[in-house]
């Protein structure tokens, strides 16, 4: 069974390597882009389908081809494990001729490709996954951090948070790599600022139930209910938070909430809530121009990693028409050179350590009579500069950044 | 005063949300034991079946404004609809056959319920609200205890006690224990042994369904919520003793609470302390502690 499936693999390889003149600027006659992300499970709201769809509209933007040659997208479900997401990367890389690769959702899976793209020596560049390892310990020089990570937010929001007087913390974590780091990277911003840490609980990822957690967590006397989880699971602390009364005692600072959450959870139970984001549907009249669009495809609007897609995209196929080219690092010379504006970002720029730079967002949850239509969940509070929202270089241990 | 460290008070607001959970690992292994216990199927769809009662509950308020206690009638009586058409369609053709079967197929629909919804509403999920009458909160003493969790446990007590009842003692109960004995002797009696186990499949479904309803106020109605909960009811089941139904109440409620007391001394461990549970019990009692060894 997997020698016959190897033997077209390996032709497949071959009229790759032979197939095409050595003299191409443009490799296999067709510029391949791939997203890597969960299409199924927890996570598949924030990116997925619509993740595809922003793709697909970039590359439209762009004429859909570029110097005659076409541009094409491919996409698979990493179901949330590591080792399918760098296997699917790996078949692409070696057998699909894939030029860049987008990573979706879910850290562990972000880490996991990024080691198969910097083998393979093409551009990575992650928008849905949030460790901060990614341009920290772990960077390569591939991948290029785009929409947003754990320390971003940790500074929007902790430092936001302590400021309006919630001195004293006590988290909820999800018992992972990615609970872990977001709750440590908070912590040390809540003390930078002045803040205590009265206690943390740990739950087990998709947990069916936050009651118990939460009566810990209101024992605990703490001013902020800091939730360093993602997803169903944030969504199901802050319900039970409600039901238990613990949002009377304690104000509730989620640490990763995008706007499908919001949507799902309604705004009577998350007024008020402060969160970070990278990017806002209902900003200005680019932004929404550009989330109508989206929403008539996908009849929803689109979460900022989605809008993240878009632009990576964008960026990326701009280089190539800069240059001409898809050789891997003169493209991602050009990306480093230029500044990016549109949509998504202005005068954002890629760092050495591969963080793509710009300005995050701090919010609040709009209450039910403020809300003028759907979708219309927030104000922006704040506007985080870039140059303060990410990791320093005196914080940074990336070995291509020194 | 404290116990092993930990306030009375928090002691027994735990013992109270490990009952509320209890509940719903009760009612859930409750159908599952009934299916088993007289069709021999090891009903993988029972997840599924419990996610769509809460879908039904949500579509009904979203699409119909049908309030919760319609939900509470609809949602049994669509899903056990549901349960008699995959019986007389799937199922039966399974009964001769290895059990294994039956638990691939169910497993399989499973799955394709569960696609078939994150395909039309999504994987964030939809949120229900609590009934006007059970909104609010009443102090214990020792804890704030949400009137809908403490309806929960009422109405979980009353269908799981409801269930072993009927089938444990009423003659209509007798005559589908003895359908599982001996179906060609009861159906000498003139009772209809087919149509029976149709039927139970179809109460067992409803049980699912009623479960559904009762959760979805409390978590968030996803696609997922039902596989994210389905390997622990099992888990209660084979601990109980596969088919036995006043067993499967019981360790459902006893679980829920050594689980919500795991929360607090070991959070860590919460998630698997029920399977570390199952593990003992087999070794001891490989029928599980209600069941009868064959």
């Amino acid at each position: 069974m997997r020698l016959k499936n190897s033997v077209p693999a390996c032709a497949l390889a071959m009229a790759t390597l032979f197939g095409s003149p050595a003299q191409a600027q443009i490799s296999g006659d067709v510029i391949k882009i791939g997203l890597i992300t969960d299409m199924s499970s927890v996570y598949a709201d924030l990116d997925g389908n619509g993740g595809v769809e922003a793709i697909r509209m970039a590359i439209a933007d762009a004429g859909g081809a570029i110097n005659g040659k076409k541009v094409e997208v491919l996409f698979a479900d990493h179901q949330n494990k590591a080792d399918i997401a760098a296997a699917k990367a790996r078949e692409w890389f070696d057998t699909q001729g894939l030029d860049m690769l987008i990573g979706g959702t879910n850290s562990g899976a972000a880490l996991a490709m990024a080691k198969v793209a910097a083998e393979k020596k093409r551009p990575y560049i992650v928008v849905g996954a949030a460790s901060s390892a990614l341009t920290n310990d772990q960077c390569t020089p591939y991948t290029v951090h785009w929409a947003y990570d754990t320390v971003a937010l940790a500074k929007g929001t902790g430092n936001a948070v302590v400021k309006a007087g919630g001195k004293s913390w006590f988290f909820l974590t999800a018992d992972y790599a990615f609970g872990a780091a977001l709750q440590n990277d908070t912590s040390t911003v809540v003390k930078a600022a002045g803040g205590t840490i009265v206690g943390s609980v740990k739950h087990p990822l998709n947990a069916s139930d936050f009651s118990s957690f939460l009566l810990q967590a209101q024992s605990s006397k703490a001013q902020i209910l800091g939730l360093a989880n993602a997803g169903g699971d944030t969504i199901n602390s802050i319900k039970a938070a409600n039901e238990f009364g613990v949002t009377k005692s304690m104000k509730l600072a989620g640490l990763l909430v995008f706007i499908n959450d919001i949507h799902s959870l309604g705004l009577k139970t998350t007024q008020g809530m402060y969160l970070t984001d990278s990017w806002y549907w209902n900003q200005n009249a680019e932004t929404r121009a550009w989330a109508r669009r989206f929403f008539d495809k996908l009849k929803r609007m689109p979460s900022s990693l989605q809008a993240a897609d878009y632009s990576a995209t964008l960026q990326y196929l701009n280089a190539i028409k800069a240059t001409g080219s898809d050789d891997a690092d003169k493209v991602l010379a050009q990306m480093r050179k230029t500044k990016i504006n549109d949509m998504f970002a202005k005068g954002g720029f890629i760092r050495e350590d591969g963080r793509m730079v710009h300005d995050m967002y701090l919010m609040q949850v709009k209450s039910p009579d403020t809300s003028t239509e759907p979708w219309d969940y927030y104000n922006v509070v704040e506007t985080i500069k870039g140059e303060a929202a990410w990791t320093t270089k005196a914080e940074s241990k990336c070995a291509v950044w020194k | 005063m404290e116990i092993l460290g930990i306030p009375l008070q928090a002691f027994l607001g735990q013992l109270m949300l490990g009952l509320v959970n209890g509940s719903f690992y009760a009612m859930l292994s409750l159908g599952l034991a009934v299916i088993f216990g007289l069709l021999g199927i090891v009903n993988f769809a029972h997840g599924a079946l419990y996610m769509i009662g809460a879908y039904v509950a949500w579509g009904a308020l979203e699409y119909l404004g049908l309030n919760y206690w319609a939900a509470l009638v609809l949602a049994p009586l669509l899903v056990g609809a549901v349960g008699v058409v995959i019986e007389r369609t799937l199922l039966k053709q399974l009964y001769k056959i290895d059990p294994i079967y039956g638990l691939l197929l169910t497993f399989g629909l499973a799955l394709i319920a569960e696609g078939i919804f994150r395909d039309a509403f999504g994987v964030s999920g939809q949120s229900y609200p609590v009934p006007e009458l059970l909104q609010g909160a009443t102090n214990l003493g020792f804890m704030v205890l949400p009137n809908y969790r403490a309806w929960v446990i009422v109405a979980s007590l009353l269908v799981c006690f409801g269930t072993w009842f009927v089938i444990e003692r009423t003659r209509l109960g007798s005559y589908l224990r003895a359908g599982t004995e001996n179906p060609a002797l009861v159906q000498a009696f003139g009772i209809n042994v087919p149509v029976m186990v149709m039927l139970t499949y179809a109460a067992g479904a409803g049980l699912a369904a009623i479960a559904g309803v009762l959760a979805a106020p409390v978590i968030q109605i996803t696609p997922l919520m039902g596989s994210n909960l389905i390997i622990v009811v099992f888990a209660v089941v084979v601990i109980g003793g596969m088919g036995s139904i006043m067993g499967s109440i019981l360790t459902g409620l006893v679980l829920g609470i050594i689980e919500g007391l795991t929360k607090v001394f070991y959070p860590e461990a919460s998630n698997i302390v029920v399977f570390v549970i199952m593990a003992i019990v087999l070794m001891i009692r490989p029928a599980g502690l209600f069941g009868k060894e064959k």
